[in-house]
């Protein structure tokens, strides 16, 4: 996980040019370091490649908007660094 | 190209579902109001023209891989390259790769070359949604008929 979320925050620094050490395993991606959907798609993408996997990001979107999740729930880093952990192991079965 | 509908691919001539590649044809028309003022007494086409037939071809690659069902809609450029002029009746070679298929959204690798040289490449990225039903659909099957676009997988044109 650790090192998932160092990865994740190392895309994320390089993609929206926002400082690495600005990027906590706490931040919420849209609330706190301001990304918005056109630059989380640059996100998805190079977190994609890099792991190898498809993030949901349809799915979790839709279940957003139906009150079905928060958005806590997938864009805190510490929490999308563990969804991507379990869709790697997922991947693997 | 039918340049004053911002229908910009003539025909395709490839479409490889395996690959995910596409390869479609477009000649630039001979004349055009555009032209006239796109420079007057040097006619050239628009680079951004000549950007979104990359895009419309790989959306055409994007509607035939998932079989109609969704529909890219351009979202942002990355690393485009316009490497040289090009005139009024220069057919142009428009080739596309699906580079990724993400979730709501693709990324396409393209490029244009006339007489085999490369003009222009980019790296593209789409929304990707649901297709839009009724009129939209028709609207969409009868160019997709009038171009070409073949819809069984893995044929070459």
């Amino acid at each position: 996980m650790s090192s998932t979320f160092d990865t994740v925050a190392n895309i994320i620094a390089e993609t929206c040019d926002i400082p690495r050490d600005t990027i906590k395993l706490e931040s919420h991606a849209i609330d706190d370091l301001g990304i918005d959907s056109l630059d989380f798609l640059d996100i998805a993408f190079a977190i994609d490649k890099a792991f190898g996997i498809k993030l949901p990001l349809e799915q979790w979107t839709q279940e957003v908007n139906d009150g079905k999740a928060s958005t806590e729930q997938y864009f805190v880093l510490q929490n999308l660094s563990a969804r991507i952990d379990d869709l790697v192991a997922a991947k693997g079965k | 190209m039918r340049i004053e509908y911002f229908q910009l691919i003539d025909r395709i001539t490839e479409l490889n579902l395996s690959e995910l590649t596409i390869r479609a044809e477009a000649t630039v028309p001979t004349t055009s109001t555009i032209f006239e003022g796109h420079f007057p007494g040097r006619p050239l086409m628009p680079g951004v023209l000549l950007i979104e037939s990359m895009a419309q071809a790989s959306g055409w690659l994007i509607i035939a891989h998932t079989k109609f069902e969704r529909m890219p809609f351009l979202a942002a450029l990355k690393e485009v390259k316009l490497r040289t002029f090009v005139t009024p009746g220069q057919v142009l070679a428009v080739a596309a790769k699906l580079a990724h298929d993400g979730s709501g959204f693709a990324v396409t690798e393209a490029e244009i070359r006339a007489d085999n040289k490369l003009v222009c490449n980019a790296t593209i990225t789409f929304r990707v949604v649901d297709f839009p039903k009724g009129e939209f659909l028709a609207n969409m099957h009868e160019v997709a008929t009038r171009i070409g676009l073949p819809m069984e997988a893995d044929t070459h044109g």
